[in-house]
């Protein structure tokens, strides 16, 4: 049943080349994948009424032309009232190709990236560090071939020159390793069942806490050959 | 595929070997095996004739003989009809020397001798190879023999991607003292791969570790390579040429664009076990290690010096690569202590590293070696000696060694290399125990012993 639904969703974006984050997370959410409570909203009623209920969210603008949504201000966290809601709807609205917004809980954590690519030689392999805007700069993270062994979760982790910040460092918390854990082996199975299909994704940021690993944003480039 | 014809050959057929010019590749290849190893080679060329008064067969065919090898070392359109003659005497296997296919844009060429072969169940290494190096049993390189230095025999299992990096790697070897049980160029590798090559090895009971440059895999290659090694029983070690190229397109996500084609490779190295030689120190150390113990320490070294220099040094680099140097329990300091001879006792320092200074005599070596040994906090020792130290024999080699190998605990060590200390130096490497020339090496010795052991990978 659910191996159906992501056919489908891959099918339908096949031509676009990659997957708008609200079906991304659909994806997700069938593989038991944490993903925060979300709603793809197609106008400004829709918006409102769920996001009343939750501030403050995250809105993101969903566009087939827009891949890199907050290089055009297709961006907004924080959002916690009626009103600011509706004019971040209306300001996305103006973006190119504007298919509604996505919008979702805010979740809060140490911000991880995690990947997976095709790769010619070693096929799908999966790709973990420390996440969030400047993660090309520090690029510390560890690769794995998929699909991961819980050893190799282990090996990533102690690998990452940051490995300290996951685990608790000056007072903070470490991270729920069994969620990441869990997390990172349902994702490298993902990958394995989509190998075909793909040609990378980012998570990014995973969001990990003490509680949990949750996937507050998600690209996933599909394979257009 | 049955590859023992080709590496146990008794009977080798050279084609292509020439009337008129005695340093064509097939004439160098078949004087060296036919005055120097123990086959049985035949010569082949259309023209037939006489050669060195020899019979010069025209075909393969025409060989009194069964044959279990033939180098093929003829111009690659005469290539597959060459294969085919083979193929049809029931040869056993084929070296094709000869360039001019894929390499040279004859992708059609090599993929009609890849189907002819695949289709006879015939194995053949190439083409554009140098073939096969063993000492003392094979050598099909088309290097003349008084130009080559040979390695010893030994058990480690080369197999290359290119020719010039095997045979150099011979050379070095020999300077190194590593024996080599196998040299494979396996040039386009049309036929047989590494994963093949990997499958033999890994049952040939003259190889212990196996070593592979390589310049790359084809698609989901590496993924069948990584699988074959993860069960092979013995440890593997890569050299991994092309580093520096990375995937040409811009890459539209973070992790395509981080995910480099040798990043990915190293990674998957790391995952699966296999050392990754970066240098020629990591892959001689990586070597001489491996082909002494087995993987199976988890890098808790006890280091025993006579200078506190070299202590701190080989803490230093240890450090660096992640081994661990655990402190002493007073209980084993005490215990080193009481044997230690009266004149070194006051001075000796008795953390990890165990400093004996340049007053100690051999016994105080072999005293705290027994006591590291026995005291369960190390998995494995260096020594660093310095021959300058009047107190050390040149037994002290063979009289370690004897003490370490009895407990199965790994003993490496660190002897400058001169002639001078030929005599301390063997009576550790005689022993099966590793000497490095250098306090690195010593340590990535203790590195490439790091793992579960064998065929738990």
């Amino acid at each position: 049943m659910a191996k159906n639904n992501i056919n489908e969703i891959v099918n339908k974006y096949r031509n676009a080349g990659w997957i708008p984050e609200p079906e991304a997370k659909n994806i997700f959410k069938m593989k038991n994948l944490n993903v925060p409570d979300f709603k793809w909203a197609k106008t400004s009623d829709e918006a409102v009424k769920y996001a009343s209920k939750k501030y403050p969210v995250a809105a993101k603008v969903v566009s087939p032309d827009i891949l890199h949504k907050s290089d055009v201000g297709g961006v907004v966290v924080g959002i916690d009232s009626d009103e600011q809601m509706k004019q971040v709807f209306d300001d996305f609205s103006k973006l190119k190709g504007f298919d509604g917004v996505h919008i979702e809980e805010m979740v809060e954590g140490i911000e991880l990236i995690i990947g997976a690519k095709i790769d010619h030689q070693f096929g799908p392999v999966v790709l973990m560090g420390i996440g969030g805007t400047s993660v090309e700069i520090y690029q510390d993270v560890a690769m794995r071939m998929a699909p991961l062994r819980e050893k190799d979760v282990i090996s990533m982790v102690d690998s990452l020159k940051g490995q300290k910040i996951l685990k608790g460092y000056r007072g903070s918390d470490p991270i729920n390793m069994r969620e990441l854990t869990t997390l990172l082996i349902n994702f490298s199975n993902l990958i394995i069942e989509l190998q075909d299909d793909i040609e990378s994704i980012d998570l990014n940021p995973v969001m990990c806490s003490a509680k949990d690993c949750v996937i507050a944003d998600a690209r996933i480039m599909l394979n257009t050959k | 595929m049955n590859l023992d014809k080709i590496f146990n050959a008794k009977t080798m057929a050279v084609i292509g070997v020439s009337l008129t010019n005695d340093s064509h590749p097939a004439n160098v290849i078949y004087n060296k095996n036919r005055y120097r190893y123990p086959l049985t080679v035949y010569p082949v060329n259309p023209k037939g004739g006489t050669i060195k008064g020899e019979y010069l067969y025209k075909n393969v065919a025409d060989i009194p003989d069964t044959i279990d090898l033939a180098v093929i070392a003829a111009r690659a359109e005469f290539v597959p009809d060459i294969l085919q003659s083979c193929i049809d005497k029931k040869v056993g296997g084929a070296i094709i020397v000869s360039g001019g296919f894929a390499e040279s844009d004859n992708e059609d060429i090599q993929q009609r001798i890849v189907e002819m072969a695949k289709k006879a169940d015939f194995p053949f290494i190439g083409p554009n190879c140098l073939g096969i190096f063993s000492p003392g049993k094979i050598d099909t390189l088309f290097l003349p023999a008084e130009r080559l230095i040979q390695p010893m025999h030994g058990n480690i299992a080369f197999i290359s991607q290119s020719g010039g990096v095997m045979v150099d790697q011979m050379v070095k070897f020999k300077g190194q003292g590593i024996g080599v049980s196998t040299g494979i160029s396996i040039g386009n590798k049309a036929m047989l791969k590494e994963i093949d090559l990997l499958e033999y090895l890994a049952k040939d009971p003259d190889t212990k570790v196996i070593v592979f440059y390589i310049e790359g895999f084809g698609k989901n290659e590496g993924r069948a390579f990584v699988e074959a090694v993860n069960k092979c029983p013995k440890p593997v070690i890569v050299i991994k040429g092309g580093r520096s190229s990375q995937g040409s397109h811009a890459a539209s996500s973070h992790t395509a664009s981080m995910a480099g084609d040798h990043r990915v490779f190293s990674e998957v190295m790391k995952q699966y076990g296999i050392l990754e030689a970066t240098n020629g120190l990591e892959l001689s150390s990586y070597c001489e290690a491996l082909s002494s113990y087995p993987k199976g320490i988890s890098g808790k070294l006890g280091i025993i010096t006579v200078s506190g220099g070299h202590g701190v040094l080989s803490v230093d680099y240890a450090s660096d690569l992640g081994l661990n140097i655990p402190p002493l329990s007073a209980s084993t300091k005490e215990l080193i202590k009481q044997n230690l001879s009266p004149s070194v006792k006051a001075i000796a320092s008795l953390e990890n590293p165990v400093d004996l200074t340049g007053s100690a005599v051999d016994d105080d070596f072999l005293n705290a070696a027994r006591v590291l040994i026995k005291s369960n906090e190390v998995d494995c020792i260096l020594l660093l000696i310095l021959p300058y130290s009047p107190g050390v024999s040149i037994e002290l080699g063979a009289k370690m060694s004897n003490v370490c190998l009895s407990s199965g605990m790994p003993l490496l060590a660190y002897v400058p290399n001169e002639e001078r200390y030929r005599m301390l130096i063997e009576g550790f490497e005689l022993n099966q125990v590793p000497v490095s020339a250098s306090i690195e090496g010593t340590v990535l010795m203790a590195k490439a012993l790091i793992g579960e052991k064998n065929g738990e990978k």
